[in-house]
C-alpha cells in the first residue's frame, strides 16, 4: 500500500477514537432517555417529579422524596466539607512549609483514591454507630424511635463530605495558585498582613476558580452511590431531620435495579434520566466558571 | 476589636489545624479499617473460595475476578485513550473539532457511575446479549472503559504534550512519515507519562462498583471466559457487609476492605515513582 494511503487510514483511525467519548455520551444519553421518558410520559412529568409515593408494585412512581434526599445529603456535604477543604487548599498553596506539604498532597491522592465502598464500611460501623450512641444517650426523648438508628441524612453527609475533600483541595489549591503573583506582592507593598492579603487580594482573586471547586464537589456528592446506600438507610420518605434516614436518586437505581421487572425498570432508567440532567446542568455551570477564571487571571 | 497581628495569628493556626485535619481524616479512615481488617487477612483468606455467601473462607475468586476484570477494561480503553490523545495532540490544531470532543471527554468525566451502570444495563447486557452473554465480564469491562477514558485522554495528552517539538521535526527532517514519527520517537517519549496515567485508572477501575452491580452479574464462581459473569473485590465487599450483614460477614467485609486499600496503596506509589523518574529525565 502505498504510504500515503496508510498515513491517511491511520489518522481515521485515531480521529475515530478521540469521537468515541462523544459517541459513547450521547449513547448514553439515548439509551436511558429511551428506556425511561415513555414511562415519565405515562405517569405525567408532574406527579413523577413531584409524587411523594414510591409503590413500584402498585404502579405507583414519584421520586420527590429521592429528589429532596439527594440535595439533603448533598447540601450536607458541602457545609461540612468545602470550609475544611478550601482552608486546607489555601493552607497548602500559602502557608504549608515544604516537608508539610509533601506529607499531605499524598494523603489527599490516596483519599481520592480509596474505593466508595471502603468508605460505605467505615460509615456503617464508625459514623452510624457514634451517631446511634448519641441519638440514644443524648436525643432519646426528643427523636422518633427510627430516627435512633445511626443511618440518616447526617451520616451520609459525613461521608459525603470526607469524599469531596480530594475535588475540593485540588481544584481550589490550583484557583489559588493561578492569582498572579503581582496582585499579592501589591498588597504586601501597601502594608497588608499575610493573611489580609489571602482574604481581601488571593481569595477574591480565586473565587471562581473555588466556586467551580464546589460545583465539581456537589458533583460527585449528587453521583456518589455505594458509600450513600450504605449509610443512609434508604427509606423513602422526604426526610425532616438531619437524623431521618433517606434515600437518594443514585441509591433507589441501585437498590432496586437487582429485582425490578416491567415498568419498575423503565422507572429507575427514569430516575437516570433525571439525574443525567442534573448533572449536564452542573457541569456546563462548573465549565462556565473555569472559564471565566482562566479569561480573568 | 482584635489586632491585625492576632487575628493573622489566628488565621494561620486555623489553617494549620485545617491542613492537618484532612490528614488525620485519611489516618483514621485508613487505621481504622487496617486495625479492623488486617487479622482477618491471611493465606487462607487470600486463596480460599468464600462460604457461606462470604461470611466465611476467602475472597479468592473475587481477586481473580477483579484482576481479569480490570486487564479486559485497560485492554479496550487504552488504545482508544491513546488513539485519541494522539489525535488531539498530534493531528489537529484548536478547533471546532476538537472541542467537540473536548466537550464528550468531559461530560463523560462528570456522568455518575450508577448513569453508566445503566446504560451498560440496556446496550451490553440487554441489546448485546447474543454477544456478551449477558451479565459477563465483557459486558462489565466494556462499561468499565468508557468510564476511565476521559482519564485516559487526559493523562495521555499531557504526556504527549511534554515531548520537544525538536524531536519530531528532528525525526521529520530526516524523511520519517508523520506515522513514524509518532510511533517511533513520539510514543516512546511519552511512554511513562502514558503508564502513569494507565496505572491511576486501575485504582479507579478497582474502586468501581455501583456501574459492576448493573453489568457483571455478581456470581461468586471463577470465571472461566470473558462471557461468564463475576464479581470484583468492591462488589464482594457491598454484598457481604449489606446483604450478609452478620459479625462475621462484617469482618471478611473489613478483610476485603484492607486487600482493596493495601493494593490502591502499592499502586499509588508505583505511578508515583514512574512519574518522578519521568520528571528527572525530562527537565
Amino acid at each position: 500500500m502505498d504510504y500515503k494511503v496508510k498515513e491517511k487510514v491511520y489518522e481515521k483511525i485515531l480521529l475515530f477514537s478521540a469521537f468515541i467519548s462523544v459517541i459513547t455520551v450521547i449513547l448514553i444519553g439515548g439509551f436511558i432517555f429511551t428506556e425511561g421518558l415513555p414511562l415519565i410520559k405515562k405517569v405525567g412529568v408532574i406527579d413523577f417529579l413531584l409524587g411523594k409515593e414510591w409503590y413500584p408494585t402498585k404502579d405507583i412512581f414519584g421520586i420527590l422524596p429521592m429528589i429532596v434526599g439527594t440535595f439533603a445529603v448533598t447540601f450536607g456535604a458541602l457545609i461540612l466539607g468545602v470550609p475544611l477543604g478550601v482552608a486546607t487548599a489555601i493552607f497548602l498553596a500559602e502557608f504549608a512549609p515544604p516537608r508539610v506539604s509533601k506529607f499531605i498532597r499524598p494523603a489527599v491522592e490516596l483519599l481520592a483514591g480509596i474505593p466508595s465502598v471502603v468508605y460505605g464500611l467505615f460509615g456503617m460501623v464508625i459514623v452510624n454507630e457514634l451517631l446511634m450512641h448519641i441519638e440514644r444517650t443524648y436525643l432519646v426523648n426528643i427523636l422518633r424511635p427510627e430516627y435512633q438508628r445511626g443511618y440518616s441524612v447526617l451520616s451520609a453527609s459525613i461521608i459525603l463530605a470526607i469524599m469531596i475533600l480530594p475535588t475540593v483541595i485540588n481544584i481550589s489549591e490550583d484557583a489559588i495558585r493561578s492569582v498572579p503573583q503581582e496582585y499579592k506582592e501589591a498588597s504586601l507593598a501597601l502594608g497588608a498582613t499575610d493573611w489580609q492579603t489571602i482574604y481581601k487580594v488571593t481569595i477574591p482573586a480565586a473565587s471562581s476558580g473555588i466556586i467551580a471547586a464546589v460545583v465539581l464537589g456537589m458533583g460527585r456528592a449528587l453521583g456518589e452511590t455505594m458509600a450513600v446506600i450504605m449509610v443512609a438507610g434508604n427509606t423513602v420518605a422526604i426526610p425532616d431531620s438531619i437524623f431521618a434516614p433517606v434515600r437518594t436518586l443514585t441509591g433507589n437505581i441501585a437498590i432496586e435495579m437487582g429485582y425490578a421487572a416491567g415498568d419498575h425498570v423503565k422507572a429507575l432508567f427514569a430516575t437516570g434520566i433525571v439525574l443525567f440532567l442534573i448533572i449536564m446542568l452542573l457541569n456546563a455551570v462548573a465549565s462556565f466558571l473555569g472559564k471565566r477564571g482562566v479569561s480573568q487571571s | 476589636m482584635i489586632s491585625v497581628k492576632t487575628s493573622q495569628k489566628i488565621a494561620k493556626t486555623a489553617l494549620w489545624i485545617a491542613g492537618f485535619s484532612t490528614v488525620a481524616i485519611l489516618m483514621l479512615v485508613i487505621g481504622y479499617v487496617l486495625f479492623e481488617g488486617l487479622h482477618v487477612v491471611n493465606w487462607e483468606f487470600l486463596t480460599e473460595k468464600p462460604r457461606k455467601m462470604g461470611s466465611q473462607g476467602g475472597i479468592f475468586p473475587t481477586i481473580a475476578a477483579t484482576i481479569y476484570f480490570t486487564a479486559l477494561t485497560l485492554l479496550i480503553a487504552t488504545p482508544i485513550g491513546v488513539g485519541a490523545a494522539i489525535f488531539l495532540t498530534e493531528y489537529t490544531r484548536e478547533g471546532k473539532v476538537t472541542r467537540i470532543i473536548r466537550f464528550g471527554t468531559e461530560a463523560l468525566a462528570g456522568i455518575p457511575s450508577i448513569v453508566f451502570g445503566l446504560f451498560g444495563f440496556a446496550f451490553f447486557v440487554i441489546l448485546l446479549e447474543p454477544i456478551t452473554h449477558g451479565w459477563s465480564l465483557i459486558s462489565g469491562a466494556l462499561t468499565g472503559a468508557t468510564m476511565i477514558l476521559p482519564t485516559l485522554v487526559r493523562t495521555s495528552e499531557e504526556a504527549l504534550k511534554t515531548v520537544p517539538a525538536s524531536y519530531r521535526e528532528g525525526s521529520l527532517a530526516l524523511g520519517a512519515t508523520k506515522w513514524q514519527t509518532i510511533v517511533r520517537v513520539v510514543l516512546p517519549s511519552a511512554l511513562p507519562g502514558i503508564i502513569t496515567g494507565v496505572i491511576l485508572s486501575i485504582g479507579r477501575v478497582i474502586g468501581e462498583t455501583a456501574a459492576l452491580m448493573l453489568t457483571l452479574g455478581g456470581s461468586l464462581r471463577l470465571p472461566e471466559s470473558v462471557f461468564d459473569p463475576a464479581r470484583t473485590m468492591s462488589m464482594h465487599l457491598y454484598l457481604v457487609a449489606m446483604e450478609v450483614g452478620t459479625k462475621e460477614a462484617t469482618e471478611k467485609a473489613f478483610g476485603t476492605a484492607t486487600v482493596l486499600i493495601i493494593t490502591i496503596f502499592i499502586i499509588n506509589t508505583v505511578a508515583n515513582q514512574i512519574m518522578k523518574r519521568f520528571i528527572a529525565k525530562s527537565s
